[in-house]
């Protein structure tokens, strides 16, 4: 088995579902919440990667992190490297690809949450940060665990944008996926069925874990 | 004036209901305020606005001389600058956390222990809400409101959510505990018994508007309007004219019948309002009485309604007095029968209906 890319692909995965916590918990706020006419807009713009075909993202994202590109060459002045085929290049990508993993199952939970306890804090003094983390947060946690656990896990299994962004260098950007495009290809058969087994356990153990946990079905957008 | 709260608001709601209300309560005489009208009247509405959990599109409200939304100016204070304390309808506690916790959320000080205790909630410091009774939590979210020291209380329904038995055991203590909590409190209510054990101040609000305000014994007996009289549910309101005036008295005709009663120099077209309790029944046609106004007429329904009767008469016009089920028994009332219904002239009170 490759230990060298599920190494990989868990440090990839871990990475992007920290950064997307980061990133999806303002977003999703102001998703849930925002009565601006425009939010179907953002709205749709998560929610793309579910329907686009992987590689398309990936080669957008890929023109948009080349070296002749303002955010690769502002990247490249930075860190004197090249963000294409590296595990930077790699995690963006990911960010982006597994957002509405992210963003809406924390979209669902804040919007289950009663506006009138948001008003009562309100009344009783406290400002909108406190009530976000004294009052949302603890509310919303079982659909926050869920977003990180679904981000975790559709990253790990990623594959067209991968190969688009990162291509296939072995330690740096060949996850567990393209290893197994490799085995197969390389007519590794027994090696690809270990791999492809220990995926198929992982996503059912952590699919289980959460269904379990939210005892609810987790849905697409959610009503508002 | 420095001890009033005084509101102009204009504001339409998105299902096209107009709200254009104007209020002036004197906090400091009237401690007790009651937002009275029927549902949909707008009066959570009003106490949305006052609290600043919505804008008005056109409005002011200032209490004790500092303005909390102008919008003349785009003067604006958030619900977190107003100290109003709000208590939901259904109180909004917050479900992740204990009875303590709740009521500790936004305390100042030692403020929670206080009201833990003053509320009588140190046995269940540990419950989440949702393991305790409706009453229970009302008491939790009047001493969570009050341990944030608010300048201001407003409670909407705050019976309603209760059983009838706690509701009637709530309404007696709840008058003394914002008495002693020294906050003038402003509730809403559709209930004229919770107006009237509760409150010192009424404002009646009837489709979006407030109509009159005063002492709530005051507005009780004399509506000033119509609609006033059926929003605090005055059962007599009758169509009158103005037979002759003499020495400050009013002699109106109503019906066949003529009613006296005291001269407010209203002109025409006016109303006769009559409280059904303020309506006797009596056999006797020529007793002697003070009472004046001596209608005869015939009994058409009797409903009894706990202790009290609810007796309809045809004295050439509807008319419905409130006697107790006792003295409609010890009488033997029955549909069909004729006697005298008596008012005293102070009872009978005109309404301009212009």
């Amino acid at each position: 088995m490759d230990w060298q890319a599920i190494g990989l692909s868990l440090r990839l995965a871990l990475a992007t579902t920290l950064v997307l916590q980061a990133v999806g918990l303002p977003l999703a706020w102001w998703a849930a919440f925002s009565r601006r006419r425009w939010k179907f807009l953002v709205e749709a713009v998560v929610a793309l990667p579910l329907v686009l075909p992987p590689t398309v993202l990936g080669f957008y994202v890929l023109i948009a992190i080349g070296p002749r590109s303002p955010l690769g060459a502002l990247y490249g002045r930075l860190t004197g490297g090249l963000l294409p085929f590296s595990f930077s290049g790699l995690l963006l990508a990911s960010v982006l690809y597994s957002m509405p993993f992210t963003v809406q199952p924390m979209v669902a939970a804040f919007s289950a949450v009663d506006r009138r306890l948001l008003e009562a804090a309100w009344c009783l003094g406290v400002s909108r940060a406190g009530t976000f983390r004294r009052v949302v947060l603890p509310l919303a946690r079982p659909g926050i665990a869920t977003a990180a656990i679904l981000s975790f896990a559709h990253t790990v299994g990623e594959f067209g944008v991968v190969l688009m962004v990162g291509g296939n260098i072995a330690g740096v950007t060949r996850t567990v996926s393209i290893s197994i495009y490799d085995q197969t290809q390389s007519l590794d058969y027994a090696g690809a069925w270990h791999t492809s087994l220990l995926l198929v356990i992982f996503s059912f153990v952590v699919l289980a874990l959460t269904y379990s946990w939210q005892r609810r079905a987790w849905m697409p957008w959610p009503g508002r | 004036m420095a001890g009033t709260l005084t509101a102009q608001c204009r504001t339409v709601l998105p299902s096209g209901f107009l709200l254009d209300a104007t209020l002036a309560l004197p906090l400091d005489q009237a401690p007790v305020t009651v937002l009275f009208g029927p549902s949909g009247a707008g009066k959570t509405t009003l106490l949305r606005l006052l609290a600043g959990l919505d804008r008005p599109s056109q409005g002011k409200i200032v209490f004790r001389d500092r303005v909390w939304c102008d919008t003349a100016c785009s003067e604006w204070l958030e619900p977190q600058q107003r100290r109003a304390g709000l208590v939901f309808q259904d109180y909004a506690l917050f479900p992740h956390l204990s009875v303590e916790r709740n009521v500790a959320f936004a305390a100042s000080g030692d403020a929670a222990g206080r009201m833990m205790e003053r509320f009588g909630l140190r046995g269940l410091s540990g419950r989440l809400p949702r393991a305790i009774s409706g009453g229970e939590q009302q008491r939790v979210a009047l001493a969570r409101a009050l341990a944030a020291a608010p300048q201001l209380l407003l409670l909407d329904e705050p019976l309603s959510a209760l059983d009838a038995a706690t509701r009637a055991k709530t309404r007696r203590e709840l008058r003394a505990l914002l008495l002693s909590a020294g906050v003038p409190s402003i509730l809403v209510t559709h209930d004229r018994t919770d107006a009237i054990a509760l409150a010192d101040w009424m404002a009646v609000m009837v489709n979006g508007r407030i109509l009159q305000a005063g002492p709530v014994r005051e507005v009780l007996a004399r509506p000033a309007t119509a609609q006033v009289a059926e929003a605090v549910g005055v059962e007599n309101v009758l169509p009158a004219g103005i037979e002759s005036r003499s020495g400050g008295l009013l002699r109106l005709r109503v019906g066949n019948s003529v009613l006296q009663c005291l001269d407010g120099g209203e002109s025409p077209p006016v109303l006769a309002s009559i409280r059904a309790e303020d309506v006797a029944l009596t056999r006797d046609p020529a007793a002697a009485s003070t009472q004046r106004n001596r209608l005869p007429g015939v009994v058409r329904t009797i409903s009894i309604e706990g202790p009290l009767a609810l007796v309809e008469l045809d004295c050439g016009f509807p008319l419905v007095a409130l006697v107790t089920a006792q003295s409609a028994a010890d009488m033997s009332l029955v549909p069909g029968e004729s006697l005298v219904a008596v008012v005293k002239t102070t009872s009978v009170h005109v309404i301009a209906a212009g």
